[in-house]
């Protein structure tokens, strides 16, 4: 068996909305995939069938070689899950929550109880280890949940949006601990909405939106999918814009974006530096002003807005009529922000 | 592991969680179990003189169908129980989890156990402070005790149903005080009866009758009350043990069913 994880044709309906339209992905053993795409899209639908948690309408699910809808039961011994809420329980302290995993895994109750010991540590959370889970700040929780997930060591490990609401030294910690499980062979779906994140752990990128999968590949297929580098320069006076857009739109593959209010002109250019040099020279020869200009690599930002039409966290800011704001998450985020 | 000790090795594990929980919000125990003991002495006190019961003071006689009233209604903390389990993202982390399916339900049941004995303690207790004493023996007693709390395991199981069905702790209350009331009244809980018309046999085969009479009988508190004839409450503990099969029978298949339901959603 090479792939741990395969869908094809899954299809998921609520009521009139089509959460999921027909998804296939594939993830070889020991992989990490990045499950991508604005909110709505479909991650959690799609997450929560391969945990067992949710029946699809229509389409096949396997994980571990396993039939997921034939043989839930199998394939949740071999699974772990850290949802996109934290599932944990607040009256419980961290370390019970933790033993309780280990017990329902059937660690035994010394293996339970030394695994929650580690782990704790493991997620900087021993010295809380022992207050009710209630007390815990939001990222707190979401580690507590992340590190139930990892209690049986499972060969396949889902995590929807495993680092939302981390500080970002847990963030990092967080990547290191998944980049050392992928090492140590586990496979990894992962979904997120941060695409340095999706770059620096995925080997493998699927973007989906409105259930469907829109691009596929590595992050640097994908880069190199939108065009290879890019120019981005911002000028003095917004009289020149399109003036310097006429001049770009002469060295560049595709469109130029033009950023009006920022005075920023954008374009996937293939020449690298040479190019750079040529628009600046033809720009200087126009008595065009610059504050600023670079050669950039794509990053997945870029890919993401040029596949969607959107930037993920534009549409997580001000999610459309179609993507529903989750009531859960955004909840917890005032919470902490309250804190 | 076979599917049954499974069950019940999760179940324990489950059951201690809500233990733990019972534990760190003792308020919730305290407060279910303050009204039986405000139904014992309003009873007592309210009605105790205006019900004549022959060969036993009313007070003594009260007891048995106050005890199966708090089994019946302390079954209620069941529902709410598993009804706010489902609320909660904790369900995920149990669905995803290689445990028996119907384990968060036997676990849920089984400390329930523990509350209805507190309540019951609390109640006898008292209860010997109206003037409620055992006039049989230890072991005549014993099993009354048991009897009761192996109805109200039964009855958890019924409520159990009701709650994943619902799934809001607020519709639980409600909905199960609107069959409770009636089934508890239209029966020998609170008075010897007869009731009028068709009340009386639906008083007489009503389950609630049985385990009451059976209690009293357990602790000689029937006085001097003719015996009945009827065969469910010539019968008691046998109509009771009935009735607690078919409620098992019926209730454990249906709540796993609708548990693997309702946390589908
Ligand atoms: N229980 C439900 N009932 C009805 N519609 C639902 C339900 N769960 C999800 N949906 C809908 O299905 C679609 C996909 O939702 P899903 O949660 O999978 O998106 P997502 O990609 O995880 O989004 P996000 O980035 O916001 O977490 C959305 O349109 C959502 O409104
Ligand atoms: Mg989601």
């Amino acid at each position: 068996m090479t792939h741990m994880i395969r869908t094809s044709g899954l299809v998921k309906r609520y009521g009139n909305v089509l959460a999921l339209d027909g998804l296939d992905l594939v993830v070889p053993k020991g992989a990490v995939l990045g499950l991508l795409g604005p909110n709505g899209a479909g991650k959690t639908t799609a997450v929560r069938i391969l945990t067992t948690l949710l029946e699809p309408d229509e389409g096949a699910v396997e994980v571990a070689g396993l039939n997921v809808r034939s043989e839930p039961d199998k394939v949740r011994e071999r699974i772990g899950l850290s949802g996109q809420t934290a599932a944990v329980d607040e009256h419980l302290t961290g370390f019970e929550n933790l033993d309780m995993v280990g017990r329902l895994y059937h660690l035994g109750r010394k293996r339970s109880r030394e695994r929650a010991r580690e782990l704790l540590g493991r997620f900087d959370l021993a010295e809380a280890g022992d207050r009710s889970a209630k007390t815990y700040s939001g990222g707190m929780r979401r580690r507590l949940d992340l590190a139930a997930a990892l209690v049986a060591e499972p060969e396949v490990l889902f995590l929807d949006e495993p680092t939302t609401g981390l500080d970002p030294r847990s963030r990092i910690q967080m990547w290191e601990t998944i980049q050392d499980l992928a090492r140590g062979g586990s496979t990894v779906l992962l979904t997120t909405q941060y695409m340095e994140e999706a770059d620096r752990l995925a080997d493998d990128i699927v973007v989906i939106d409105r259930g469907r999968k829109i691009a596929e590949g590595t992050p640097d297929e994908l880069k190199t999918q939108i065009g290879g580098e890019r120019i981005e320069s911002v000028l003095a006076t917004a009289a020149d814009l399109h003036p310097a857009q006429a001049i770009l739109a002469g060295l560049c593959v595709g469109e130029v974006q033009l950023d009006e209010q920022a005075r920023r002109l954008t374009a996937g250019v293939t020449g690298g530096a040479e190019v750079l040099k040529r628009f600046l020279q033809r720009l200087a020869d126009a008595n065009i002003a610059v504050v600023d200009v670079g050669l950039h690599r794509p990053t997945l930002d870029d890919v993401f807005l040029s596949l969607t039409g959107h930037s993920a966290e534009e549409v997580a800011e001000s999610p459309d009529g179609r993507s529903e704001p989750e009531a859960e998450p955004t909840d917890t985020r005032e919470k902490e922000a309250v804190r | 592991m076979s599917s049954v000790a499974l069950a019940l090795s999760d179940g324990a594990v489950v059951a201690k969680r809500n233990l733990i929980k019972i534990k760190r919000v003792p308020e919730v125990l305290i407060w279910t179990t303050m009204s039986p003991i405000m139904f014992v002495l309003l009873f007592a006190y309210v009605f105790g003189s205006n019900i004549p019961v022959p060969g036993v003071s009313y007070r003594e006689f009260l007891m048995g169908g106050i005890f199966v009233q708090t089994v019946i209604f302390g079954s209620t903390f069941t529902g709410a129980g598993l009804a706010e389990d489902m609320t909660k993202g904790i369900i995920d982390r149990f669905r995803s989890l290689p445990m028996a399916r119907s384990a968060v339900l036997v676990g849920r049941t089984a400390s329930d156990i523990f509350y209805n004995a507190t309540s019951i303690t609390l109640m006898s207790l008292t209860g010997l402070v109206v003037g409620w004493r055992i006039r049989t023996g230890l072991i005549e007693g014993i099993g009354g005790f048991l009897l009761l709390l192996l109805f109200a395991y039964a009855f958890s199981w019924v409520m159990a149903y009701v709650g994943l069905k619902v799934s809001s702790v607020e519709v639980v209350n409600n909905a199960s005080f609107m069959f409770i009331m009636p089934l508890t009244f239209i029966s020998n809980a609170f008075v010897p009866g007869p009731l009028p018309g068709p009340l009386q046999t639906f008083a007489e085969w009503n389950p609630v009758s049985a385990v009451a009479q059976a209690a009293r009988e357990a602790f000689g508190n029937t006085g001097t009350v003719p015996e009945p004839t009827v065969w469910s409450l010539d019968n008691p503990v046998a109509y009771t043990l009935i009735w607690i099969g078919i409620i098992l029978a019926i209730f454990i298949p249906l709540s796993v069913r609708q548990y693997n339901k309702a946390a589908n959603r």
